[in-house]
């Protein structure tokens, strides 16, 4: 699951704003396979987590009804330009990535 | 009858993987939070998920909460929301879809410094409720807006 994660993060007066893009298939495990007839299995993140200087700003827990291929923006200040944060996420099979970005 | 047995054993698997790549020391302890609210996420109606999610369902109406979504969405897959809370010490946050299978769709937990900010998007199943929940010094504070949704987005 490498590079999964897409990261832009931007300070302004202090406060950072940060917009992430994963690539997942967020499948609910609702949905049948239209050829076999099988029930695709549930395959979602379940949790986002945003790093920030050793600290957590944003832990996000995340249910089967997040868009596929989902998108997440929060703010957090006491952030300045060239600071590193993580983003990092774990899905219901126990897959996860994450990336580390530079604030500009 | 069976087919809710499958899920629930699916479920219950895969809650299991997440604890084995925990305890194989593949994620750090930071990464996990407190256990994935199973129940909450599960929970079929709002009430419950917000009890299970938020640890009460007991909300004050507030227009200190700005949530901005379509009034007519026209793929209920892809339902843009914002939530910005203008409450003084949020510390957590939940989106719910009232009208879906499972209403609770996510909930944050922030840091000290994070704005009550966030910007996400969801499915939704038909037109329905959409339900932001801020929690602030304890307590639980709500807005909603109806969106209409013209082509669902759970199942298929």
């Amino acid at each position: 699951m490498a590079k999964s994660i897409k990261l832009r993060a931007k300070a302004k007066d202090g406060v950072a704003t940060v917009k992430c893009l994963i690539s997942h298939p967020m499948e609910t495990g609702l949905r049948k396979d239209k050829k076999s007839g099988k029930m695709i299995p549930a395959e979602f993140i379940q949790e986002v987590t945003c790093e920030h200087g050793g600290k957590t700003v944003l832990g996000a827990e995340w249910g089967s009804a997040i868009s596929k291929n989902p998108f997440l923006s929060f703010k957090f200040s006491g952030a300045k330009s060239g600071d590193s944060i993580k983003i990092s996420w774990v899905d219901n099979k126990g897959a996860s990535d994450s990336l580390e970005g530079k604030i500009k | 009858m069976n087919q809710n047995r499958r899920v629930l054993l699916k479920g219950s698997l895969a809650a299991g993987a997440v604890g084995a790549a925990v305890s194989a020391g593949l994620l750090t302890p930071k990464a996990v939070m407190a256990a994935w609210s199973k129940e909450a996420f599960e929970a079929k109606d709002t009430n419950a998920a917000l009890a299970g999610a938020m640890g009460s369902s007991d909300t004050t109406a507030s227009d200190k909460i700005k949530l901005k979504a379509p009034d007519i969405a026209e793929n209920g897959a892809v339902v843009p929301i914002t939530v910005t809370s203008g409450i003084d010490g949020t510390t957590n946050m939940s989106i719910l879809v009232a009208n879906n299978n499972t209403p609770l769709t996510s909930s944050y937990a922030f840091g000290p410094d994070t704005e009550g900010y966030i910007s996400t998007r969801v499915k939704m199943g038909k037109t329905s409720d959409v339900i932001a929940v801020v929690k602030a010094g304890g307590k639980l504070y709500s807005t909603r807006k109806e969106v209409k949704v013209t082509i669902g987005g759970c199942g298929g």
